[in-house]
């Protein structure tokens, strides 16, 4: 049992304009095995937290902590918190010429594991990996996202998810841009993942689609940088009815 | 109509987080149209050097003055060159009628290599079957040196030729590639000179009707090293793919001069350049001039050029040129990019545990793969790639 606990995180960005805070006091405890979702209009400070506890240096932490067993997350570097077990599914990720997704995946795995996978089983992992998420094999020797597709990309980062094999994964809108049949895919290896390894989900979206196919304990629903309100799943059918308007003409008044 | 062009072009690419072109002020400037160039093979011809002719202005041409116009050793070298089937190679006389036919130098130092050589390296390339013919010259010593080499592919031949250049160099030489109707030559020239090498190529194409031919130039090692690839596609159906591949490190001056000239119709030329800096003083110049003449009908042409900065203090002038006299093409576009290395990528390939170090190494490496890949021959792609390695690992890498 793991548990990554975030606590009263303050979150600012530097732009032209000058600092901008995003997140204004984050609470959120995300045990093994437990899946909660992430709920929010536009602009409402869900990737600045997804991208926060990865470590992008874009983001600066103003104040609170997020800790990972007790360790303390904000002292690592971003490669530390992967090896540590913290996996982002990214919104937009980003292309890389020139290595393969076999070599990327291949020295990621090295690094996550601190040694080189068995090549037998690690071509065999791959491969089944690959079929479930119905990609095909000539993926592999192509570049990573180079001129992947959307939906390409969202099952090239839950190839990633499966085989690196995570305490605790961000999916940062893993659903958008995705068709029907692609989502099931996508989800469908989401759970997997979670059957296998216990892994804890944070599943950021803003549709409420994708909690068809992966089930929610906990619902938080996201506004101008915090928590606006908390539930069971059934929270998520309420906002597919209402949407986030009630939230945000109470953003507006504050 | 003449169009020059340096600024305006069909495609202009711009990467992510770009630093504009250190020379950027005298790229759009326009130039003397390329055909216009004065050419000969004496280098009496030629005034003095200033360092303010368009061959000259990004060189340090005060360090390459004994190559410019001082005395040259033109006698015959050492090299080596393992037997292969449907290639020979021989030393022949200044009147041999191949010599001359595929180009004129257009500065005083390659009119001074011709000037001065006393016998041509012929490189003659017969048969349809594939095949690879290497020839290594290492240590040319520190005298300032003239060369002169013809590749010959005769009608329908095919071959992959590799010059490989290791050791000390003071060079400067002619290359005339003569590529016959539908043959398909690949020529690779290496430089991986000692660390105070200095050397200025020129290598002169001709290519025949539909034939192709497929011009890499990698540069790795030197203290000043320039090759500038020229190729005339004046037979309808001729197909140049210039690819180039450099590394500069702290000091090291690395320049190159593409030049197709679309002189038929239905000529394609794909020009792509690759280049990586690293270290105080490092400087690479690319020039791509692209003529597309009025007898060029229905051509094909792309260029691009692109330098991924490491480090602070490095220099690379990147000056894309495009003529077009006709109005009928089928395409021509250009690219030019200077970009400093992508965080984004750092981040995502860190976020899947990758170390810092392993994660700019596999960026680096890929951003230069791709044109190593187009070579299309294994062995020395991955001959290459190891040199690339050891570029990077030598360097300080910023943390
Ligand atoms: N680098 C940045 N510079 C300036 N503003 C930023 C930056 N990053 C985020 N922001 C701003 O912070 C706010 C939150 O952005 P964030 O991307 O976290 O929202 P989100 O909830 O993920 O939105 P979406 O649903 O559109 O993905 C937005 O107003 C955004 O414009
Ligand atoms: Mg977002």
């Amino acid at each position: 049992m793991s548990v990554l606990e975030i606590r009263d995180l303050h979150v600012s960005v530097e732009t032209d304009q000058g600092t901008k805070p995003i997140l204004r006091g984050v609470d959120l405890t995300l045990n093994s095995n437990e899946t909660h979702a992430i709920m929010g209009p536009n602009g409402s400070g869900k990737s600045t937290l997804a991208y926060t506890i990865a470590g992008h240096p874009k983001y600066t932490v103003d104040s609170g902590s997020i800790t990972l067993d007790g360790e303390d997350v904000l002292e690592m570097s971003v490669d530390e918190r992967a090896r540590a077990g913290i996996f982002l599914a990214m919104q937009y990720p980003v292309e890389i010429p020139g290595v393969t997704v076999s070599n990327f995946l291949r020295t990621a795995k090295t690094a996550i594991d601190g040694e080189a996978p068995a090549i037998r089983t690690w071509i065999k992992d791959v491969r089944t990996a690959m079929d479930n998420l119905r990609m095909d094999k000539v993926f592999a020797e192509r570049n990573v996202n180079e001129g992947f597709s959307g939906g390409e990309k969202k099952r090239h980062e839950i190839l990633q998810l499966e085989l690196l094999k995570p305490k605790f994964a961000v999916l940062d809108e893993t659903d958008s841009g995705l068709d029907v049949d692609a989502l099931k895919i996508v989800s469908e290896g989401v759970n997997r993942a979670q059957e296998n390894t216990d892994l804890g989900v944070l599943l950021i979206t803003h549709y409420t689609r994708i909690l068809r196919y992966i089930k929610p304990d906990h619902v938080h629903v996201f506004v101008n940088g915090k928590v606006a309100e908390q539930g069971g799943p059934e929270l998520a059918d309420r906002l597919e009815n209402e949407g986030y308007d009630r939230y945000l003409q109470t953003a507006d008044q504050a | 109509m003449t169009t020059t062009s340096p600024a305006t072009s069909s495609t202009e690419t711009e990467q992510h987080g770009f630093k504009a072109h250190s020379d950027g002020g005298d790229a759009f400037v326009p130039v003397q149209t390329r055909s216009e160039r004065f050419g000969s093979t004496n280098v009496a011809d030629f005034p003095a050097v200033t360092g303010r002719e368009p061959a000259w202005k990004y060189t340090p041409v005060a360090q390459l003055s004994d190559l410019i116009d001082g005395e040259l050793n033109g006698s015959e070298y050492p090299f080596e060159a393992p037997a292969v089937d449907g290639v020979t190679v021989a030393w022949v006389g200044r009147d041999d009628k191949r010599i001359g036919t595929a180009g004129t130098p257009e500065n005083k130092a390659a009119a001074n290599a011709w000037t001065a050589f006393e016998k041509a390296l012929v490189i003659s390339v017969t048969g349809e079957e594939e095949k690879t013919f290497r020839l290594h010259r290492t240590d040319l010593g520190d005298g300032a040196r003239a060369a002169h080499t013809v590749i010959e592919a005769a009608p329908h031949s095919r071959a992959l030729v590799i010059l490989e250049n290791a050791g000390q160099a003071a060079l400067t030489e002619n290359i005339e590639i003569i590529v016959g109707d539908g043959a398909q030559l690949t020529v690779v020239s290496v430089q991986e000179w000692a660390e105070d090498a200095r050397h200025l190529a020129e290598h002169f194409a001709e290519i025949g009707r539909d034939a192709k031919l497929k011009h890499v130039a990698v540069t790795l090692g030197g203290k000043i090293v320039r090759v500038n690839p020229s190729t005339h596609l004046g037979s309808q159906g001729a197909d140049i793919e210039a690819l180039g591949v450099y590394f500069a490190d702290a000091h090291q001056h690395l320049e190159q001069h593409v030049y197709v000239d679309h002189d038929a119709e239905n000529t394609r030329s794909r020009v792509s350049y690759k280049g990586a800096l690293q270290g105080e003083g490092a400087h690479t110049v690319w020039i791509g001039d692209v003529l597309i003449r009025q007898t060029g009908t229905a051509t094909d042409s792309y260029e691009e050029n692109r330098n991924l900065v490491l480090s602070e203090g490095t220099r690379a002038d990147s000056v894309p040129n495009l003529e077009i006299e006709t109005g009928d093409i089928a395409g021509a576009g250009h690219a030019s990019a200077t970009g400093r290395f992508d965080d984004e990528q750092l981040f995502y390939l860190m976020a899947r545990g990758i170390a810092e170090a392993d994660a700019r190494r596999l960026v680096v490496h890929g951003f230069l793969v791709e044109i190593i890949q187009r070579i299309g021959d294994a062995e020395l792609g991955e001959r290459i790639e190891a040199a690339i390695e050891r570029e990077l690992a030598a360097g300080d890498l910023p943390s």
